[in-house]
């Protein structure tokens, strides 16, 4: 099954999803960032910011962040956080 | 001294910030709990508030990856504390609060239970009065959040004896937690340093001297705390700020301890910070 198919979830692309996270951090630590920097080393968001960051992606794209799948290092970055989103829901589709 | 996870079952009273902390703490380290507060809705919201905190806790890396959480159990019912081989008590930083649950904390538990106060300025001398059993009472200052804090502050009492800091010591260590251990004083070490901290900072707002972002980025940039003081409050609670500010004052006297108009009028706009949505900053939505 692909994600093209009616029965899974609507297909998002990862340049949305990137284009969404940034406008969501902007929003949030009025900055800028880059899709590749790294949110927590920069200092620019704390780890309390990094669970709403969870909470962000599991509304916004209808995933649950669980398991192994929940550590900060899929959280670091725009590019990590779109590659996350893809993944499990593609799982979700497959499944 | 015990340090074994398994040989520990924790009774938390008081399911607000800190007794939510110190429950997923406790549970993502395996060490059963059972939470009590005095009202369903209360402890709904804890159930709730711990699920996410663990989630937090995974998220940072903070839990032992090697042992099964620890079951939670909430109850309305303060009888539910008897069974513990600990007692930790978390509620407000109000006198007759504190007094009321530690007194009855004391009478249901077995001689040889440890209680810990969380308390936050109140001395533990002061407390062992209210208690059947002074020599087992001891001050634990969790930080907040508990399980990504690994320091804590432990207050001897005159009276504590050596098997109770024998027990706190092995709780601690099954809790992952590295203790400091400092005589009895009201607000202790930590909130004598930085409640007052907390209080300028906000005067120096309400005076207009500097904005909320620039007294903490003086804080963060130049003295290299990683939270400045007033994003530290919003995390805090100003309520909870404004109690332990109210301690402080009525005991040591100290005029850099009475609560600053915008403290208080923060509190009586319910602005309390992360909790609600809104203190110093705007958080959003309600933080969990």
């Amino acid at each position: 099954m692909t994600t093209d198919q009616a029965s899974g979830l609507a297909p998002v692309a990862a340049d949305e999803i990137a284009a969404a996270l940034l406008g969501f951090l902007a929003d949030r630590i009025k900055t800028e960032v880059a899709p590749d920097q790294d949110l927590f080393k920069s200092g620019l968001v704390s780890s309390m910011f990094a669970m709403q960051l969870v909470v962000y992606l599991e509304e916004t794209y209808d995933i649950a962040i669980i398991g192994p799948e929940l550590k900060l290092d899929n959280f670091r970055t725009v590019e990590a956080m779109t590659a996350l989103v893809l993944r499990l829901r593609a799982a979700e589709d497959a499944a | 001294m015990v340090t074994n996870h398994t040989e520990h079952r924790l009774a938390i009273v008081g399911a607000g910030v800190m007794g939510t902390n110190i429950t997923t703490l406790a549970v993502g380290f395996g060490v059963p709990v059972v939470l009590v507060d005095l009202n369903e809705e209360v402890l709904s919201r804890a159930r709730k508030t711990i699920t996410q905190k663990l989630r937090h806790a995974q998220l940072m890396g903070a839990l032992p990856q090697d042992r099964p959480q620890g079951e939670l159990v909430t109850s309305l019912s303060m009888t539910d504390v008897a069974d513990a081989t600990t007692v930790i008590e978390a509620v407000v930083e109000i006198p007759e609060a504190k007094a009321k649950v530690l007194a009855e904390a004391s009478a249901l538990v077995r001689p040889g239970t440890t209680l810990i106060s969380n308390t936050s300025c109140i001395s533990v001398d002061e407390m062992a009065a209210w208690v059947e059993r002074g020599d087992e009472l001891v001050g634990v200052h969790f930080m907040n959040p508990s399980y990504m804090i690994k320091m804590v502050e432990v207050i001897r009492g005159s009276g504590t004896s050596d098997a109770t800091m024998e027990s706190v010591n092995g709780l601690l260590a099954a809790l992952g937690r590295e203790a400091l251990v400092i005589k009895d004083s009201t607000g202790f070490v930590i909130n004598r340093l930085l409640h007052p901290l907390i209080n300028t900072a906000a005067m120096l707002v309400q005076e207009g001297v500097a904005s909320v972002e620039v007294v903490d980025g003086l804080l963060e940039g130049c003295l290299g705390h990683s939270t400045g003081p007033l994003r530290t409050g919003d995390l805090i609670g100003l309520d909870n700020l404004v109690d332990s500010l109210n301690v402080l004052y009525e005991r040591r006297h100290d005029e850099s301890c009475r609560p600053c108009e915008l403290l208080l009028s923060k509190v009586r706009e319910g602005d309390l910070g992360r909790k609600t949505g809104r203190g110093f900053y705007d958080y959003g939505k309600v933080a969990t």
